[in-house]
């Protein structure tokens, strides 16, 4: 049986789809964009995350270190954290099975997909209830084509409603393949001009956009979905753009744009990575309106949020 | 709302509640001048007494009248159940939260009046006096908590029959249950005459009281200057003539009506659960119906009566508390719990025009009384609950949502007619019972924690050395969780034995010393037996003990079990070591404590399936016992605020949690253990057979976000239906975050209205003590992005 790496199963999940929903988030993406905000999702290999607040200073962590990653413990005080070594940590969890107070934890496991199928099914009587289901996010979770196509599968099996949530980088043939086993796609836009959007992402839009033309012309549940990050992908040309693309897209008319927010930038410290945009502010509630005013003009339906 | 109900509002809201001695001084000038009547003819002759002589208060603008003491918030006492003394009425006086003012001529009133004649006659007194060691040792140490000791037992909900019956009709029943009276073959004939006739006198007293009313409003119309207002006394004066005498024959009569019999009830004595008209969208709707219909009444009158209804109770602080009464209730609200929506007696769906109505009430009069409730049945429309959910939404804890139909199953199986079973709700916190027919009594909150704590000690209160319980063995030798759970199993039932038997006495005093006769009145079947409410009269007598507790209690067994049994990786010595030291210099432990432990709440099957095993022991050690009223034994598990007051007794406990911090409230996971979301809390909760207890309290939170715009009334809506799919009680929901809370606790001043739902009932957060305040943001707190 497939199995693959999970880095969250959020319940509850009400901003992925329809009804009340489960989302597995897998682990891995091609992309890195600079407002991502969930930075465990980009490696695909486990990492530890680093709660300073909840460290009590026990030093155990470096203790069982393999790697030297964590230098041990100089006359420990209350509330001493350990500092990095200089080896190089490998993710392989060590320290956060020995840590009591969940100051390290793991983001992302192995997990089988009858292991993660189910977690899901917990929740059935939720989706029953409110035409919910499950949505697979990451990360980009086709970088796990086979799990995702087990996962899919099995829900399938248990006539579960299945979204799957993606940026679109993914090699095509793959994706057409379990396009069948989707009910829902969400598909990220992010910016149309390609040379923005390789500074932005990391990669170039080519094949996103060709993928969406090819699965809108296979499928007939595509939500878009855009993030609008101030002075990045929020200028009049863009949104234009944009809109006239989906326009082309038979079948394609929902589009939801989802503003900017702040909330992951604590991960990146976890992480110790430093966040790109330190200072942008969410866009207000008028200038979601323009965006979604102008995309309307396409003829499209636009929510803004989720 | 309009101006009239705005300054009625405004006036009720700034009140300050105060002590008044009227009632004292009545009862003591009524008992000092007592004949030689059988008991319950003298308590309705002092409750005559009292509707004769008490101040009759008419507020400018009013238009349903009455008020418990000479006029709004002024708090009445109850000598003959407690006589305070000065020293009480110091505290209540001077104390930060829920205080009373005490004026220096109500002090002197109770120096030379009250004190000397009521001390040592009270029945506080007589219950502490009639209470053997054990009792006593228990209480004292936090163990359980007696509701009697200073209020009577009450927890009783109207049915609909005062809207087709007045109480002409009820002495016309006492009349023919006393024609019927065999004095030949039936030896309790003498005990129901005289109690039939008490409920005579009651009936005649209420109808006295009213009619005071009605000619103080025909006096007040004579000199009102302003023609508006003086044909609204002159209508007043026209309903209280009718009513109570009379069924009422319109929407503002039967409000008044029920308004009188609900001030009957709260002077009598000072009933838990002040009292309560039920379903009250319910039995004023043919009023309703027939009244717009042929256009004597409109909508906006009919808001405006109901909303001068709602400041009536806004007026009545519950009476002042003291001691450990105090500790278990802190609040001035009296839980007068209305339910709307439901079933109707055939099974049908009860949702109807004025239930809407209601809502819309309970919406724009934001206030602590009455605490109001939907019953929410898979037969209602979702319309009905997403409107309570856009109240709900507005984050001041009001209306909380119970499941009509696992009430209606619950009530079956303790022996209702589905009829009867239909036309229940909850009342109080989330006590379901058969409105009009069924005397419910919750006697004290259960320590389920602290029990284990001294089965941990085998039999002794680490807090004071002292043995409290029996001897269960020294846990260093259990070897399995098994031996564990069994020594918990006895001390549980040693401690609940002790309960039974001191609540054998109490009943009895109750029904001998201090009956009912008004009360009895309302209730099926007290005419139609005889019998007082307080003696067994009800058609249902349940007793409940209420658990405390349990989701502590399950994540401190789910520890051991996890780490001492399973893992070994903690010695049981080590354990009692640190928990002995309040875990000073053992913090690490205190986290694995805390994050290495299956936990209840986070749909997790170990911990949720010992949560199981936890409840069958409560169930099975009160489940079923017989009580003095001819009913039986039933559980609960709800809290009020003496989760707080519990856990400032018990020592550091093996979940993490340091000495003295609040316990789990409820059924509702301890405090931040839950971190699946919320509908891991619910298939946690749902594990719980709900069917099999008379009420359980689960308290949810959230930020304000996630409930934002119709999808989240819409997902907020289908997390409530699914948890009555799988049949929970009750759900209820704060809807705050942390930072605002916090930001109260900094400056209070600023958030004075801010209202946070505390257990079953909702109340001002700067009301709260501040233990309470940080057990509330201390819940875990569900977001979504």
């Amino acid at each position: 049986m497939a199995g693959g790496t999970v880095f969250d199963i959020m319940k509850y999940s009400v901003h992925d789809g329809p009804g009340i929903r489960t989302t597995v988030f897998l682990k891995g993406c091609p992309l890195s964009c600079h407002w991502c905000h969930n930075p465990e999702s980009q490696l695909p290999e486990p990492q530890i995350m680093f709660y300073p607040e909840r460290c009590i200073g026990c030093g155990d962590c470096a203790g069982v270190c393999p790697s030297g990653a964590l230098l041990p413990l100089a006359g420990a005080g209350e509330n001493t954290v350990p500092e990095p070594g200089r080896g190089k940590c490998t993710g392989c969890g060590s320290c956060a099975a020995v840590c009591h107070a969940g100051a390290r934890e793991i983001a992302g496991r192995k997990m089988s997909a009858v292991e993660v199928i189910r977690a899901i099914e917990r929740d059935v009587i939720f989706y029953d209830q409110s035409a919910g289901g499950v949505t697979f996010s990451g990360g980009e979770p086709l970088m796990q084509t086979d799990f995702l196509t087990a996962l899919l599968a099995g829900c399938r099996e248990k006539e579960i409603h299945t979204a799957v949530d993606t940026c679109g980088f993914a090699p095509r043939d793959k994706l057409l393949q379990l396009a069948g086993l989707v009910d829902l796609f969400l598909y990220d836009l992010k910016l149309m001009d390609d040379r923005r959007h390789r500074q932005y992402t990391g990669v170039s839009n080519g094949v996103i956009l060709d993928n969406l033309l090819e699965l809108a012309s296979h499928h007939d549940n595509i939500v878009i979905r855009i993030p609008v990050i101030p002075g990045i992908n929020d200028d009049a040309d863009n949104i234009n753009e944009t809109g006239r693309f989906i326009a082309t897209l038979s079948g394609v008319r929902s589009v939801h744009i989802l503003p900017y927010h702040r909330i992951g930038t604590q991960k990146y410290r976890r992480l110790g990575l430093t966040y790109a945009l330190p200072e942008l502010r969410p866009p207000d509630s008028e200038k979601m309106k323009v965006f979604a005013d102008i995309l309307v003009k396409y003829g499209l339906t636009v929510q803004v949020g989720h | 709302m309009n101006q009239r109900v705005a300054q009625l509002r405004q006036q009720s809201l700034d009140t300050v509640p105060r002590i008044t001695t009227e009632r004292a001084e009545l009862m003591t000038e009524f008992y000092r001048n007592a004949g030689a009547h059988a008991v319950p003819v003298l308590r309705a002759l002092a409750f005559q007494h009292l509707m004769e002589n008490k101040a009759i208060y008419i507020g400018s603008g009013e238009l349903i009248v009455g008020e418990r003491g000479p006029e709004p918030k002024a708090s009445p006492t109850y000598p003959e159940l407690c006589c305070h003394s000065l020293q009480d009425l110091a505290i209540l006086d001077a104390r930060e939260k829920i205080p009373f003012a005490v004026d220096e001529a109500a002090r002197r009133v109770y120096r030379e009046q009250i004190i000397p004649f009521w001390q040592g006659r009270s029945m506080r007194d007589i219950i502490f006096s009639q209470m053997d060691d054990r009792w006593l040792a228990a209480y004292h140490a936090g163990i359980f908590t007696e509701f009697m000791e200073q209020r009577a037992p009450g927890h009783t909900v109207l049915d609909d029959k005062i809207y087709r019956r007045g109480m002409l009709d009820l002495i016309a029943d006492i009349d023919a249950s006393l024609a019927g009276l065999d004095y030949l073959h039936d030896p309790a004939a003498y005990d129901k005459r005289e109690e039939l006739r008490a409920m005579r006198i009651c009936a005649r007293a209420i109808i006295t009281f009213a009619g005071r009313h009605a000619d103080l409003a025909l006096k007040m119309a004579q000199a009102e200057p302003d023609p508006v207002r003086k044909e609204e006394l002159e209508q007043i004066a026209a309903v209280c003539s009718r009513v109570p005498a009379h069924a009422p024959a319109t929407f503002w009569e039967a409000l008044q009506y029920y308004w009188f019999v609900h001030l009957g009830v709260i002077t009598e004595l000072n009933t838990w659960d002040a009292f309560n008209p039920g379903r009250l969208d319910q039995h004023l709707d043919p009023f309703y119906r027939r009244e717009t219909a042929a256009g004597s009444l409109t909508r906006e009158q009919a808001r405006e009566l109901l909303q001068c209804f709602w400041i009536k109770f806004n007026n009545q602080p519950a009476p002042p508390k003291v001691g450990v009464t105090a500790e278990e209730s802190g609040t001035y609200t009296d839980f007068a719990n209305i339910n709307s929506g439901g079933l109707r007696a055939d099974g049908s769906d009860g949702v109807n025009e004025v239930t809407y109505l209601v809502l819309d009430v309970i919406d724009e009069m934001r206030l602590l009384q009455p605490s109001s409730n939907i019953q929410l049945s898979k037969k209602n429309p979702d319309r009905f609950l997403k409107r309570a959910l856009r109240i709900v939404r507005q984050g001041w804890g009001q209306p909380s949502i119970f499941n009509a139909d696992t009430i209606v199953q619950e009530l079956v199986r303790q022996g209702k007619t589905v009829a009867d079973a239909r036309c229940g709700g909850a009342s109080g916190c989330v006590e379901a019972g058969a409105f009009g027919k069924e005397s419910y009594i919750l006697t004290g909150y259960l320590n389920l924690v602290k029990i284990l704590e001294i089965t941990l000690h085998n039999g002794i209160d680490p807090r004071t050395g002292e043995r409290l319980g029996i001897e269960t063995g020294d846990p260093r030798g259990f070897i399995s969780f098994a031996d564990l759970l069994t020594a918990f199993k006895k001390q549980l039932q040693y401690f609940v034995d002790i309960k039974v038997q001191g609540n054998n006495i109490i009943e009895r005093l109750y029904a001998t010393r201090m009956p009912a006769p008004f009360l009895s009145l309302l209730i099926d079947d007290c005419i139609a037996r005889g019998i007082d409410y307080n003696a067994g009269g009800a058609r249902y007598d349940i007793t409940y003990i209420q658990g405390v507790g349990l989701g502590s209690l399950t994540d401190c067994m789910s520890a051991i079990r996890h780490h001492v049994f399973d893992q070994q990786s903690l010695a049981m010595d080590e354990l009692l070591v640190v928990l002995e030291l309040n875990f000073n210099g053992s913090e690490k432990v205190r986290q694995l404590l805390l994050n290495k432990t299956p936990r209840y709440g986070n749909d997790d099957d170990f911990a949720d399936g010992i949560m199981q095993q936890l409840f069958d022991v409560y169930y099975d050690a009160v489940n079923g016992r017989p009580n003095t009223r001819g009913g039986v034994y039933r559980i609960n598990l709800l809290p009020t605020t003496c989760h707080v007051y519990f856990g400032a007794v018990t020592g550091a406990t093996p979940d993490g949690r340091q000495a003295g911090q609040p316990l789990s409230e409820g059924i509702s996971p301890v405090q931040g253990a839950d971190r699946r979301g919320p509908t891991a809390v619910i298939r946690s909760a749902a594990k719980m057979d709900h069917v099999r207890t008379g009420g359980t309290l689960l308290n949810q939170k959230f930020t304000p976000q996630v409930l934002e715009g119709e999808d989240g009334i819409n997902k907020l809506a289908h997390l409530v239906r699914s948890y009555f799919k799988l049949d929970g009680h009750h759900i209820q929901f704060n809807v705050v975050s942390a930072q605002t809370l916090r930001a109260a606790q900094t400056e209070p001043e600023q958030y004075r209205d801010l209202i946070v739902r505390v257990a079953g009932y909702s109340d001002y957060f700067c009301d709260l003590s501040r233990a309470l305040q940080d057990e509330i943001i201390g819940r875990t707190e569900h977001h979504t992005f």
